[in-house]
This record gives structure tokens, C-alpha cells and sequence, in this order.
């Protein structure tokens, strides 16, 4: 039986007047990929980005039901902790510009007012960048600015800053679209070996790549869950006539 | 809504399978015409047919493949492409049986007559109706027809199991006609062979239209759908 990390309970969420998710019920089953597609405007990026509480950040935005990561209330819990148990990683590459390849790494920490011992911040730094596969090819300038890097591997960066702080859960919010296909694939590939140490939900309007980085796949549809299941079953026998509609290009 | 490039290409490969479809359709009337007929001049007009049938699965492939490359289609469209490259498998070998009877015939139509041919245009007949039938099943987007497609399966496999041994008892009367009985056999197996083919065309729509696996009665097996 798998487990569940993230619970989503009846969950809304409204801009203003405009409601963007209507009643979302979902579990995220952990150390998988769950990916959330659907067209423009149909609430995916909100979704995720009500999981690390970057939602009420806008103005106007309120939201109610309640979601769980391990049993805890997330709105019931400081914001600051909620996003360190959960990483982003956003479309276009952010890497703080003034800072070295190191200091990006390891930001998280400084933010948080977290001091480490330099040996235990090489550590981290290293562990981080294998981890995102990214090591290998700036281990000798670890000290240059992240933004010398190339756009994919300035992802790749991004994903080394949220995996430092060893979060629980990384939301990924359209990870390659701003990339070459290269990049986008060893991006990809990276996504499906980061899954057995972090449960990944991933955005993506790209069907192509939902399907195949994905264990289960999420349907969303002007804010409401259409289908959640198994990759395997929704981009081959799809059960809602939405989904089949969606995925053969008659709408979205 | 506007008809994009995929679609008008998806529409194609359905017409050209239908083609296909009626070519083998035409070869079965008339192999077995050339038997009942005794036209040894009409059997030979199926091997001709069985060529163009080659050819057509072998077109109706590449562009299945082409299609699954380029497109990547997903759900619908993708059981549509992988179901047309399974059809045109059994309409290909459904064109081979045709021409086994064919020349089952030409031997037959050198010899007398055995026995008046009653049970084996029947058979035909039912054979030729799931051949037609599983095709506007496929076309019309039609599962309950392509059910009544398998359901008549069985019908075929009881004629020609009478078939097989009504010729047993001639066999054994007068061992002198065994030849010919023998050709009558492989006539009736050949048909039977025919509708096994239709029967699988029938669940690859079935899985098409309805994205439900009923071959091999996987339905009451696996549940984790």
C-alpha cells in the first residue's frame, strides 16, 4: 500500500471574485511523480502554489479547505516551515544573480537564519549538486555567479537549492519550458531519479513529458479535479470523456 | 470546431483501411463463388485481390508507424493507430484464407461435383456478415455490433465442426472421394479461420471504442483498472 505525503481535503481557492479551484480532493502518494496538466487558466499552478503557501501572498487571494503534508494542517503551521518541507522550482531559472554557484546552493540555510559549520556547508552544497546531477560540470567553479551558467543548468541549480534544505515534497512548476530540448530531457531524466528522496508534483501543459516522468497524472479543468490515476492508464484509456477529449487535442 | 492536420491524417488511414477491408471482403465472395460456381476463372481473380491486400497492409503500416512517431497521439487516437495496425494484420491474413480456398476450388472444380454445397455457403455466409459487420463496428464507432461479431463465432465453429464430420461419414462410405473431402475440410477451416480473424478485429474495436480488454476473457481476470 502506498502512502500518502500530501492531502488535499475539499480544497478552494479564489482571486477577488474569481474562483480558481473548486473543491480539489487529491492525495499525493509518496516518493512517486504525480503530474497536474490541463489547459491554460485551469488552476495547476495555483494548486501548487497554494501547497507551499505562496497563494496568500497575492493580494485578494483567499482559500478554504485544508491540506496535509504528513498529517499536518499546513495552514495551521508557520509559512516559513511549510516551504522548507516544500521546495519550488519555477518555469523560468531564478538563481539569486548576485550570488556565487555556492552561496545559491546553500541560500536556503542563510535565509532561514540557519548557521552550519563550512565543513557541513561543503557537504551540503556537494550533496545537493550531485543530486541534481549538476556537480560534475561546475565542481571547479563553485565560486562563480549561477547566472554564468547555461538555462538548463541554471535549473538544475534551482533544483539544488530547494533540494539542500531536504524538503519532503518538490513542486515543479513547468520546469523546462523556458529550456532547449536537451536540457528539458536531462531535466526529465533528473526528475525520475530525484523520486526515491523527494515526492515530486510537477506541472507541466507538455502531455508528452506528463506522460512520461509521471506515476500518476492529475487532470484539472477550469479549476475542478476531472481525473487523477495511474500515467499508464490516463494517456492510454482515459476513464472521463474530458480526459480522452483533452488528450486527443479537441480542447485546451 | 476546426479540423486540424492529425485528424484529416487519422480520417485517411480509416478510409484507406476501409478499402482494405472491402478488398478482402471481395476476395472471400468470391473464393467461395468459385467453389459453389464451380468459375475456376473467378478464383484466380483472388489471388490478384490478395496481392493488392498485401501491398495495402504494408502502406497502411507505414503510415501507422509515421503517425505514432510524429503525432505522438494519446488516448483515443492512440488506441485508433495501434488498433488499425492489429486490423489490417487479420484483414491480411484473412486475404491468405481466401486464397487457400480459391485454390481449394480450382482442384475441387476439376473433378465431380461430391455432394450438393449447403452447409459451406452458410458458413460462408455467416463468416462474410462478421466481416462486414466488424468493419461498420470499426467505422461507426458501434461496440454492441462488434459484441454481436463474437457472439456469432460461435455459430461458424458449430458448422464447421458439422462440416467436418458430415465429410467423415462420405470419407468412410467411399474412401475413393477422400481427396476431395479433404479439399471440402480445408474450405471449411479456412472460413472458420476467417471468422477467428473477425472475431479478433471485434475486440480490437471493442478495446478501441471502449478502452475494455474482452479477448482472452481478461475482463474476469484482471481488475486493478
Amino acid at each position: 500500500m502506498e502512502s500518502t505525503v500530501l492531502r488535499i481535503e475539499n480544497f478552494s481557492a479564489v482571486f477577488g471574485q474569481n474562483q480558481v479551484l473548486k473543491g480539489i480532493n487529491l492525495s499525493i502518494p509518496r516518493n512517486k511523480i504525480t503530474a497536474i496538466m490541463g489547459p491554460s487558466g485551469c488552476g495547476k499552478t495555483t494548486l501548487i502554489r497554494c501547497i507551499n503557501r505562496m497563494h496568500e501572498l497575492i493580494p485578494d487571494a483567499k482559500v478554504s479547505g485544508k491540506i496535509f503534508l504528513d498529517d499536518e494542517d499546513i495552514y495551521a503551521t508557520d509559512p516559513i516551515i511549510v516551504r522548507r518541507q516544500v521546495g519550488m522550482v519555477f518555469q523560468k531559472p531564478n538563481p539569486f544573480p548576485m550570488m556565487s554557484i555556492y552561496n545559491n546552493v546553500i541560500a536556503g540555510y542563510n535565509l532561514n537564519g540557519i548557521s552550519l559549520a563550512q565543513n557541513e556547508k561543503d557537504r551540503v552544497v556537494e550533496e545537493s549538486l550531485r543530486k541534481a546531477a549538476l556537480w560534475d560540470e561546475v565542481k571547479g567553479a563553485l565560486h562563480r555567479r549561477g547566472t554564468f551558467l547555461s538555462g538548463g543548468q541554471q535549473q538544475r541549480l534551482c533544483i539544488a537549492r530547494a533540494l539542500a534544505m531536504q524538503p519532503d515534497v518538490l513542486l515543479l512548476d513547468e520546469p523546462t519550458s523556458a529550456l532547449d530540448p536537451k536540457s528539458s530531457s536531462r531535466i526529465e531524466e533528473l526528475i525520475v531519479e530525484l523520486k526515491d528522496a523527494v515526492t515530486i508534483v510537477l506541472v507541466t501543459h507538455n502531455t508528452g513529458q506528463a506522460a512520461r516522468v509521471s506515476d500518476y497524472t492529475t487532470f484539472l479543468y477550469l479549476g475542478e479535479l476531472i481525473e487523477f490515476g495511474l500515467s499508464g492508464n490516463m494517456f492510454t484509456a482515459p476513464k472521463e470523456k474530458m480526459t480522452e477529449e483533452y488528450l486527443t487535442g479537441k480542447f485546451g | 470546431m476546426i479540423e486540424t492536420h492529425f485528424q484529416k491524417e487519422l480520417e485517411e488511414l480509416k478510409e484507406n483501411l476501409l478499402k482494405m477491408a472491402a478488398l478482402v471482403e471481395e476476395a472471400i465472395r468470391g473464393a467461395v463463388q468459385s467453389l459453389v460456381k464451380r468459375d475456376s476463372q473467378l478464383a484466380k481473380k483472388t489471388f490478384k485481390r490478395e496481392v493488392r491486400i498485401n501491398a495495402m497492409e504494408i502502406g497502411i503500416e507505414d503510415t501507422c508507424l509515421k503517425l505514432l512517431a510524429l503525432r505522438q497521439p494519446m488516448a483515443a487516437d492512440l488506441r485508433f493507430i495501434t488498433s488499425a495496425m492489429k486490423i489490417i494484420t487479420d484483414l491480411e491474413r484473412m486475404g491468405d484464407q481466401a486464397v487457400n480456398i480459391a485454390e481449394r476450388a480450382i482442384s475441387l472444380n476439376q473433378e465431380p461435383q461430391l455432394k450438393p454445397y449447403i452447409d459451406i455457403p452458410r458458413m460462408a455466409e455467416v463468416t462474410q456478415s462478421m466481416v462486414k459487420d466488424v468493419l461498420h463496428a470499426f467505422v461507426n464507432h458501434d461496440s454492441k455490433l462488434a459484441r454481436s461479431v463474437c457472439e456469432r463465432d460461435d455459430l461458424v465453429d458449430g458448422l464447421n465442426d458439422q462440416i467436418f464430420r458430415e465429410l467423415l461419414t462420405y470419407m468412410m462410405s467411399d474412401p475413393k472421394t477422400i481427396a476431395r473431402e479433404v479439399h471440402l475440410m480445408i474450405v471449411s477451416r479456412c472460413l472458420e479461420r476467417i471468422a477467428d480473424h473477425a472475431t479478433n478485429i471485434a475486440e480490437d474495436v471493442i478495446f478501441m471504442i471502449d478502452a475494455l480488454v474482452i479477448k482472452h476473457h481478461a475482463d474476469e481476470k484482471k481488475t486493478d483498472r
